[in-house]
């Protein structure tokens, strides 16, 4: 089994790597428009880009929960097929993904981009995934921890939201174009709920582990902050659409609902302050350095995550970077860092001399990928400030294209940042590579 | 659980039928073969309809309405390739049909939202089309 979640990760890896790449060539159309606008239309580059990262978050994830379920909790698997079967499918369909979007063959909704019969193997993927988990820990383990529920949680509804992200083929959907956008916006959010318990349970199960202290996955606050993410997956979605002409009752609760992770802020403030006080050296040192990185990028996201969701601010972010700053705050700044605590906490028990010996490389790279991260929000702050202006503030508002030509300066220091993430990510996911493909073969 | 089942599915069937309803009517086949070809086309890489989608080129909600635009002005612009937008090759039947879509997502509300009622306790009251 161990060899299935190395393939697992290292591919996510390897997605990440190239997904950062396509990533820094479509930015380039954002400071020059016509630099071989033929071969890297945009049109196809962001569909790459956004479907190789959010492979990265899903496989990764996903490789992490199949080893910790049978190397670290010790539960014995229900089935290696369906694993192997898992991997299969989801291999194929990025392959089947790839070249969708090579041969213009588009889907063409926004984050759905590839043709949309892709989504039944994905879907399947998704059903032996569930099957295998849910056999695997229901007949094994009494009293589930919270990470248990949350990566259970999160299987159950990503099936749900994926068939929910395809309803716009059904012509009750599709005929109306308030219901159909907002459906669709309901369930992006979700989903991103969704991964978001596969990898907060990661973060939460790492914690335990590191500190090793069971309590930090019992605990009634932690089953609380469960529930709480729970509600907000299921009904906090309607924040990514208060300006679309919906009834107002969904976007008042969808206000009252997004308010409520105010909580989770002040909560963090509060732990952050008492862990201050207390001096923490463990092993795994990388694993905990990026989970570090991860309270950091939860505290400022969060801060601009539930301004964003009050309706008045959101009135004049909205359609701007700002939300691009947030989506990528959030995927970058949380996911990635919470992915990358994980696979170093597993290449750790596999092979920690190796990593000991790069630990040079290793730091350097944390520093440029968090460093770097931070000048590209705070780029994507300004512009999304920049355009906003624009669009609400201004009485004869230029063109497109003037408005534009003034947010170049930020989408230079923005285009040269995410090249600085590359080479971060670059930095510290080879040596993880190395480790996960030498292991695997042993 | 089964509390939370049921939740769930009267929850969402009350936000399919109702909550996201809207006044406007039905779109017509010729917009839904519009859509097609925005969808077949990945213009939403570039392009918003109520400030979601890329954000390359500008938001297309009320293009047709704007001033000095309209469908006339979305047809010139399709097979251009000016800026960053690839140089399609439509017929002049399929820029008709993207015409009309457009047309028909015009008449679903505003974007940008310039005029609404702000309230103190951070809401906003928005103007509907239609009512
Ligand atoms: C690679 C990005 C890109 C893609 C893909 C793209 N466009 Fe554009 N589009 C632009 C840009 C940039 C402009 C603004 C050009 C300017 O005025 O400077 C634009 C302008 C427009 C306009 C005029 C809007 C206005 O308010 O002036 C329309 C209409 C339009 N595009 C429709 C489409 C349609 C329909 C598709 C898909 C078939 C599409 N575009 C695909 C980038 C793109």
């Amino acid at each position: 089994m161990r060899k299935i979640s190395f393939i697992f990760i290292s591919l996510s890896l390897l997605a990440l790597i190239v997904g950062a790449i396509f990533g820094t060539l479509a930015g380039i159309q954002y400071v020059k428009p016509d630099f071989l606008k033929d071969v890297i239309t945009f049109n196809k580059m962001r569909p790459f880009h956004v479907s190789t990262v959010i492979g990265w978050i899903i496989l990764c994830a996903t490789g992490g929960i199949y080893y910790y379920l049978t190397n670290v909790l010790k539960l014995n698997l229900f089935s290696k097929k369906l694993a192997a079967t898992h991997l299969s499918l989801f291999i194929l369909c990025a392959i089947a993904i790839y070249i969708s979007f090579a041969t213009g063959k588009m889907g063409g909704r926004e984050y759905f981009a590839y043709a949309p019969i892709i989504s039944i193997p994905i879907f399947l993927g998704w059903i032996l995934f569930g099957i295998n988990y849910f056999k695997t820990t229901l007949t094994q383990v009494k009293n589930w921890p919270v990470y248990l529920w949350m990566w259970g949680t999160g299987i159950a509804f990503m099936m749900y939201h994926l068939a929910e992200t395809n309803f716009w083929m059904i012509p009750y959907f599709r005929e109306n174009f308030i219901k159909d956008i907002t459906v669709q916006w309901k369930s992006y959010g979700s989903l991103a709920g969704c991964w978001n318990m596969l990898v907060y349970g990661t973060a939460i199960f790492l914690m335990s582990k590191i500190k090793n202290d069971e309590n930090i996955a019992r605990g009634k606050k932690t089953f609380f902050f469960y529930f709480l993410g729970l509600t907000n997956l299921m009904l906090g979605w309607a924040h990514h659409t208060y300006i679309v002409p919906t009834q107002p009752w969904v976007r008042y609760l969808a206000y009252g609902i997004s308010m409520t992770e105010w909580v989770v802020l002040i909560s963090i403030i509060i732990d952050w302050k008492h862990s201050l006080s207390q001096e923490k050296k463990e092993g795994n040192c990388m694993s905990y350095k990026f989970l570090m990185a991860t309270d950091f990028w939860v505290f400022v996201n969060l801060i601009v995550a539930l301004l964003i969701s009050i309706p008045y601010i959101n009135l004049f972010t909205h359609g701007t970077h700002i939300t691009v700053a947030h989506s990528m705050g959030t995927t970058i700044g949380i996911n990635t860092t919470i992915l990358l605590a994980s696979v170093f906490f597993i290449s750790n028990r596999e092979n920690s001399t190796y990593l000991a010996k790069h630990t040079k490389l290793l730091k350097v790279g944390y520093w440029i990928f968090n460093i770097s991260l931070g000048i590209f929000w705070i780029c994507l702050l300004l512009g999304g400030v920049e355009k906003s202006i624009w669009m609400y503030f201004t009485d004869n508002p230029s063109t497109f294209g003037e408005m534009q030509n003034k947010l170049q300066p930020y989408m230079y220091v923005f285009l040269a940042a995410g090249y600085g993430i590359l080479i971060g990510i670059l930095m510290v996911s080879m040596p993880l590579l190395s480790v996960l493909i030498k292991k695997k073969n042993t | 659980m089964t509390v939370l089942v049921v939740i769930f599915v009267v929850y969402n069937s009350i936000i399919y039928t109702q909550g996201t309803s809207n006044n406007t009517p039905l779109m017509s086949e010729q917009a839904i073969k519009g859509e097609k070809l925005y969808q077949e086309n990945n213009c939403t890489a570039c392009h918003q309809f109520y400030g979601l989608g890329g954000y390359l080129g500008p938001d297309l909600t009320n293009v047709i309405s704007a001033k000095n635009k309209g469908a006339e002005y979305v047809k010139a612009f399709l097979n251009s390739g000016v800026k960053t937008m690839p140089k399609f090759n439509f017929t002049e039947e399929e820029k008709e049909a993207i015409a009309q879509f457009l047309t028909e997502v015009d008449q679903t509300g505003h974007y940008p939202i310039v005029e609404a009622d702000k309230k103190a306790s951070g809401w906003v009251d928005m103007k509907y089309k239609n009512q």
